[in-house]
C-alpha cells in the first residue's frame, strides 16, 4: 500500500512537473512547421520561473474568490492528474479513478476561473467567461457520453477497470471506438482552448475566450492558473494516447513496466504533438458562433458511437 | 444457334451504327435489323413448338431462357421491330423539321439497339449479376433518348429519369447482392449467382437475409416499373421523350422492370413460404392502381395522361402477380402482353396526332376524326382497348385478375370494380374531347400523315383484338408453362 | 492488429468520410473527400485480396477502383464544375445543407437504423461482418440523404457514387466480391454513369444556365405547355 502510494505521488509530481515542457514541445513542433526558428523547450518554465518572481497586483474590487481561485484550479488539476492513467497502470496505485468524477472536477475549476473572471467586474472578464460556459455547455455532455461509452464497453465508471478493459480487449479499431475517439480529439481541442475553437497565442478581443478570463491576474496567481492549463493540455493528450491508442499501459508494478509504459507514452505524446500542431497550422479559427457546431458533432458522434457499440457489439 | 442468332443481331446493329452516317440508309438499317431479329425469333418460336422445351441453357448457364424469357423476347423483338417502322417515317420528318440532326440520328439508332440487345440480354440471363447490369444498361441507353429533342423541358426530364432510377437501381443492385450472400452457405459460389440454382435451392436460402434481400430488390424494380411512391420520373420521361422512344419505354421497359420483380417473386416465395413478397406487391399494386386512376382524370397533357394510365396498368399486373394463385398469374401474364402491345400502339398513335396539332394539350386537340380519320380512328380504337373495353385483349385479362380476386380477396375486388370503372369514366371523357367536335382550324396547318406511320399501330391493335377473340393453343400453352413458374413445379 | 482490425479500421473510415462528405457544401471539398473515400475501399479490398491469397480477382478490383474511383472520376468531375461555373463552386444552401448539426443528426439516425437492421441477419458471430454491413447499408442510405439535401447537379452525381461504393463494400464483406464477369459490367455501367452526368452537366449548363437543380421546375403536374 505504501509503495503504491509512492508511485502514486511520484506519479503525479512528474506529471505537473513535464507538463510545461509538453507544450513547449509542441511550441517547438509549430514554430519547425511553420519556418520560424523556435524558443528553448524549456521556455515554458523560464516563463512560469519569471512570473512567480514578479510582484501580484490585485485590483481594489477583487474578493476572496479572485485570490482563491487559482489556487483552487491547481490543485484541482493537479489532482485530476493523478487520478488518471499515467505511466504506472491505474491498477498498481491508490486513488478514486471515476470518469464523471473527473469531470466534475473539471466542471468545479472551469466554474471557479468563470467566477474569478467576473468578479473584478471589467468587460473583458464577463465576456470570457460568458464564452467559456457557453463552450463549457456544448463540451461537458459530449465529454460525458465520450466517457459513458468507455464505461459501457468495460461495464464500470472507474477508470482503472476501464484501461485494464481496453488493455485486454483490442477495441481500437471498431467503428464505435473510433466514432468516441475522433469525437474525444474534438472535445479536447475546445477544452483546452486550441484552434480552431480558441487560440492560445493571442489575445484578440473579438474572439479570445479563455485570455480573456485570465487578464487581470499577474504574478504567482497567473502563473498558477498557466500551469494549471499546461497540466490540463496533457491531462488530456494522456488520456488520450492511453485510452484511445493502441499499445496500451502494460499492467505491472515494475520499474521495467514503468519503464517500457513511460517510453511508450512518451512517443504517443509526441505523436500527438505532431498531430495537434498539424491540425492548428492547416485550420483556421472557427467562428465563435460555428464553434457549437463543432460540438454537436463531438457529442453526436459519440453519441453514435456508444449506439452503435450497444447495438452491434454487445450480444 | 439461333438463340445467339437473336441475341447478337443488335449487337451487330450497334457496331454498323457506329459507321452510316446517311440517314435514309440509318432508318433502313435500323428496320432491316430489327425485322430480321424478329424473324429469327419466329423461328426460335417454331422450333420451341415442335420440341417443346422447358427451357434453354447457353453459354455455360449465364443466359438461360424459359417460358417467361421467352415471352419478353417475343415482345421484345416484335416491339422493337414495329417501333422501327413507326420511327422510319417519324424520325426522317423530325430530321425534316429540324428537330434533330443528323448526329443525334445517328446516337438514336446507336442507342435504339444498344436498348433491344440490353432487354434480350436481360429477358434470357441466368445470372443475376448479368440481370442486373441489362437492365442498368437498358436505362443507361433511354436516358440520352429521352432528352433526344434537347429542350429544356426534355433535359429536366431525362435528368430526372437518369437520378431516379440510376439510385433505384443501385438498391435493386444491393438486393442481389445480399442473396448472393444469402446462398453461400448451401451453394458453391459459381453457382450462387445463377437463378436457375438458386430456385432450385430456394428453401436452403437464409430467410432473414430474403427478406431484406427482396425489399430492396422491390424498391429498386418497383422505381423501374413505375410504382406509386416511386413513380414520379415516368409522367415527365414519357412526356418528354420522342413518339417512339415513349413507345420502347412504355411498351419494353416497363416490362423488364416488371420481369425483374417477377423473377425475385418467384425466388423469394420459394424460399419464405409466407407470401411476403405477394403481400407488398398487392399492397403497391393496388395503391399505383387506385392513386393513377384517380390522377388520370385531371390531365392537361396527352402524353402524361397516357403515362398515368401506365402506372394505372403496372399496378393492376405487379396486384395480379401478387395475388398469386393459377388465375391470377395466368392474366398478370396475359395482361403484361396485351398491355405491352396496347400501349406502344398508344405512344406511336399520339405522335402521329401531335404531328398533326402540333401540341400535347389535350384541350386543343379537337376532331381529329375530320382532321385525320385513320389517326382519329385509330386513337379511339386504342382508347377503348386500354380501358378494357369487351372485344380486345384488355378485357379478358381484367375480367380475369377480377375473378383471381373475387377468390382470394373479395374486399379489394371492390376496390378494383371501382377503379376499372373510374378510369374507363376518365378515358371515354379524353376520347370524346380529342376525337370528336370540330377542328381548330385557326390553328397551323394540318400535314398529311404517310399511311406507313399508321401500320404499327394498327398491327397491334389487331392483334390485341384476335387476342380478345381467340387464343391460340401455343400461345396458351407458353402462358401456362411460364405461370407454372410461380406456381412450383 | 490483424487484416480483419485493419479492415474494420477501414470500414469505420468509410462510414465517417461520408459523414464528412453530407455536412460540406464546397464542391471540390466534397469531391477530394469522395477520393479520399474510394481510397479507403480500395484499401480494404486490397487487405481483402491479401486474406484469401489465392484471389487475384480482388487485388485487380483494388487496382481497378484506385483507376477509376480515386482518379479518374474525381478528377472528371472537378474538371467539369469548373469549366461549367465560373466561381468557387459550393452548393447553396436549402434548409438542410444550411443546418449540419440537423443532417447530421438525420444522417446519425439511419446509421442507428442499419444497424439495427442488419443486426438480426448475422450468420457469423464474427464483429467484422455484422458491423461491416451495417456500415455498407448506412453509406447507401447517407448517398440517398445526400441526393436529396444537395441541390447541385455534381453533388447529385457524388451521392450516386457514394451509394456505388456503398455497395461495393457490400459486395466485398459479404461475398468477397462479385463474380469477376460482374464486377466488370457493373464497373463498365458506372463508367458509362459517369459519362452520361458528364454529358447532363454540359446540357444542363446550356439548358438552365447552371448546375442547380432547383431549377428545373418546368415540368409539374398540369404544367402548361
Amino acid at each position: 500500500m505504501m509503495n503504491r502510494l509512492l508511485y502514486s505521488l511520484l506519479q503525479t509530481g512528474l506529471f505537473v512537473f513535464i507538463a510545461p515542457l509538453f507544450v513547449g514541445i509542441v511550441k517547438m513542433f509549430k514554430c519547425w512547421l511553420q519556418n520560424r526558428s523556435a524558443p528553448s523547450v524549456f521556455q515554458c518554465y523560464r516563463d512560469l520561473r519569471k512570473l512567480f518572481h514578479k510582484q501580484t497586483i490585485l485590483a481594489h474590487h477583487a474578493s476572496w474568490i479572485f485570490r482563491f481561485a487559482p489556487y483552487l484550479i491547481f490543485s484541482i488539476t493537479a489532482l485530476i492528474a493523478s487520478a488518471i492513467p499515467f505511466i504506472v497502470s491505474p491498477s498498481q496505485t491508490v486513488g478514486f479513478t471515476d470518469v464523471i468524477l473527473i469531470a466534475g472536477l473539471f466542471g468545479l475549476s472551469r466554474f471557479f476561473l468563470a467566477l474569478a473572471a467576473l468578479d473584478i467586474g471589467t468587460s473583458f472578464g464577463g465576456m470570457g467567461a460568458s464564452r467559456e460556459m457557453t463552450v463549457a455547455t456544448l463540451a461537458e455532455p459530449a465529454l460525458m457520453i465520450a466517457f459513458f461509452s468507455l464505461a459501457m464497453m468495460a461495464s464500470s465508471t472507474r477508470l482503472d477497470i476501464i484501461t485494464t478493459y481496453l488493455s485486454t480487449h483490442s477495441l481500437w479499431f471498431n467503428p464505435s471506438m473510433l466514432f468516441v475517439a475522433l469525437a474525444f480529439a474534438m472535445i479536447a481541442v475546445a477544452e483546452t482552448g486550441r484552434i480552431p475553437v480558441d487560440n492560445p497565442a493571442t489575445h484578440l478581443e473579438l474572439t479570445m475566450i479563455h485570455e480573456a478570463m485570465i487578464l487581470e491576474y499577474s504574478g504567482r496567481h497567473l502563473a498558477l492558473i498557466e500551469w494549471a492549463a499546461q497540466i490540463k493540455l496533457l491531462i488530456y493528450t494522456i488520456l488520450f494516447a492511453n485510452l484511445f491508442l493502441p499499445f496500451p499501459l502494460i499492467n505491472q508494478l515494475s520499474l521495467s513496466a514503468i519503464g517500457l509504459n513511460g517510453g511508450i507514452v512518451i512517443i504517443k505524446c509526441l505523436l500527438l504533438a505532431w498531430v495537434l500542431v498539424l491540425a492548428e497550422t492547416h485550420l483556421a479559427k472557427l467562428r465563435l458562433f460555428r464553434v457549437p457546431l463543432l460540438l454537436n458533432m463531438a457529442f453526436l458522434l459519440c453519441l453514435l458511437g456508444l449506439l452503435i457499440h450497444v447495438i452491434a457489439e454487445v450480444a | 444457334m439461333i438463340f445467339y442468332a437473336i441475341l447478337l443481331t443488335p449487337l451487330l446493329g450497334i457496331i454498323l451504327f457506329s459507321f452510316i452516317r446517311k440517314a435514309r440508309w440509318a432508318v433502313s438499317i435500323n428496320l432491316f435489323i430489327s425485322t430480321v431479329n424478329f424473324i429469327a425469333m419466329i423461328l426460335l418460336l417454331m422450333r420451341w413448338q415442335t420440341t417443346p422445351s422447358f427451357f434453354i441453357l447457353h453459354a455455360h448457364e449465364q443466359l438461360y431462357l424459359d417460358a417467361l424469357g421467352l415471352i419478353g423476347w417475343t415482345l421484345t423483338t416484335f416491339i422493337g421491330m414495329t417501333t422501327a417502322l413507326f420511327s422510319y417515317g417519324y424520325m426522317l420528318q423530325n430530321l425534316q423539321e429540324r428537330r434533330i440532326t443528323l448526329k443525334r440520328l445517328q446516337l438514336y439508332h446507336l442507342f435504339y439497339q444498344s436498348f433491344i440487345f440490353s432487354l434480350l440480354i436481360a429477358f434470357s440471363a441466368n445470372n443475376i449479376g448479368l440481370l442486373w447490369v441489362a437492365i442498368e444498361g437498358a436505362t443507361l441507353a433511354t436516358v440520352l433518348l429521352v432528352s433526344l429533342y434537347r429542350t429544356p423541358e426534355a433535359i429536366e426530364a431525362a435528368w430526372k429519369y437518369f437520378i431516379i432510377c440510376i439510385v433505384g437501381i443501385a438498391l435493386a443492385l444491393f438486393g442481389t447482392i445480399l442473396i448472393y450472400f444469402a446462398a453461400q452457405t448451401s451453394l458453391d459460389p459459381s453457382h450462387a449467382i445463377l437463378w436457375n440454382a438458386l430456385a432450385l435451392h430456394a428453401k436452403t436460402l437464409n430467410p432473414s437475409i430474403m427478406i431484406l434481400a427482396f425489399v430492396f430488390l422491390f424498391v429498386g424494380y418497383g422505381t423501374k416499373a413505375g410504382l406509386v411512391p416511386f413513380h414520379f420520373w415516368l409522367p415527365d420521361a414519357y412526356s418528354e421523350s420522342p413518339g417512339p422512344v415513349a413507345a420502347l419505354l412504355s411498351g419494353l421497359l416497363l416490362n423488364v422492370a416488371l420481369y425483374a420483380l417477377l423473377r425475385f417473386q418467384i425466388l423469394t416465395n420459394l424460399s419464405l413460404q409466407n407470401g411476403l413478397a405477394n403481400h407488398l406487391m398487392i399492397v403497391f399494386g393496388l395503391l399505383s392502381f387506385v392513386f393513377a386512376s384517380l390522377t388520370l382524370h385531371h390531365q392537361q397533357n396527352i402524353k402524361r395522361m397516357f403515362s398515368y394510365s401506365s402506372i394505372e396498368h403496372v399496378g393492376i399486373m405487379t396486384f395480379a402477380f401478387g395475388l398469386g394463385n393459377a388465375v391470377a398469374i395466368l392474366s398478370g401474364l396475359f395482361y403484361l402482353i396485351i398491355h405491352a402491345l396496347i400501349k406502344s400502339a398508344i405512344f406511336t398513335t399520339v405522335g402521329n396526332v401531335m404531328h398533326l396539332t402540333h401540341t400535347q394539350k389535350i384541350e386543343k386537340i379537337r376532331g381529329l376524326l375530320k382532321l385525320n380519320p385513320w389517326v382519329g380512328w385509330l386513337l379511339i380504337v386504342a382508347l377503348f382497348a386500354i380501358a378494357g373495353a369487351p372485344p380486345f385483349g384488355l378485357f379478358i385479362g381484367e375480367v380475369g385478375v377480377f375473378l383471381a380476386t373475387l377468390q382470394t380477396d373479395p374486399y379489394l375486388a371492390i376496390i378494383l370494380g371501382l377503379g376499372f370503372l373510374v378510369v374507363f369514366a376518365a378515358l371515354l371523357r379524353y376520347m370524346q374531347s380529342m376525337a370528336l367536335g370540330n377542328p381548330d382550324k385557326t390553328a397551323y396547318p394540318t400535314p398529311p400523315i404517310a399511311k406507313i406511320n399508321l401500320v404499327p399501330a394498327g398491327l397491334h391493335l389487331l392483334i390485341v383484338l384476335i387476342l380478345g377473340l381467340y387464343i391460340p393453343s401455343f400461345f396458351m400453352q407458353i402462358l401456362k408453362q411460364a405461370a407454372s413458374l410461380f406456381i412450383g413445379q | 492488429m490483424n487484416a480483419n482490425a485493419i479492415q474494420l479500421l477501414l470500414s469505420a473510415l468509410l462510414l465517417l468520410t461520408t459523414f464528412i462528405l453530407l455536412i460540406q457544401r464546397r464542391i471540390d471539398s466534397m469531391i477530394y473527400t469522395y477520393a479520399w473515400q474510394s481510397a479507403f475501399l480500395s484499401l480494404a479490398t486490397l487487405a481483402a485480396s491479401f486474406i484469401t491469397p489465392y484471389q487475384w480477382d480482388l487485388f485487380f478490383s483494388a487496382l481497378l477502383i484506385f483507376a477509376l474511383k480515386v482518379i479518374f472520376i474525381p478528377w472528371f468531375l472537378r474538371y467539369l464544375s469548373h469549366r461549367l461555373s465560373s466561381k468557387n463552386p459550393s452548393d447553396n444552401a436549402t434548409s438542410l445543407v444550411a443546418r449540419p448539426f440537423l443532417l447530421s443528426m438525420i444522417a446519425s439516425a439511419l446509421v442507428l437504423f442499419s444497424y439495427n437492421l442488419t443486426h438480426s441477419l448475422r450468420t457469423s458471430t464474427q464483429l467484422f461482418s455484422s458491423n461491416a454491413i451495417a456500415i455498407a447499408l448506412s453509406i447507401i442510405l447517407l448517398g440517398m440523404l445526400l441526393i436529396i439535401t444537395h441541390r447541385k447537379a455534381v453533388s447529385h452525381a457524388l451521392g450516386f457514387m457514394v451509394i456505388e461504393n456503398g455497395i461495393f463494400f457490400a459486395a466485398l464483406i459479404l461475398t468477397r466480391g462479385m463474380p469477376m464477369k460482374i464486377e466488370l459490367g457493373i464497373a463498365f455501367d458506372v463508367l458509362v454513369a459517369i459519362i452520361l452526368f458528364g454529358v447532363f452537366f454540359f446540357h444542363l449548363n446550356t439548358s438552365i444556365d447552371s448546375l442547380d437543380v432547383d431549377s428545373l421546375n418546368r415540368l409539374r403536374e398540369g404544367t402548361e405547355l
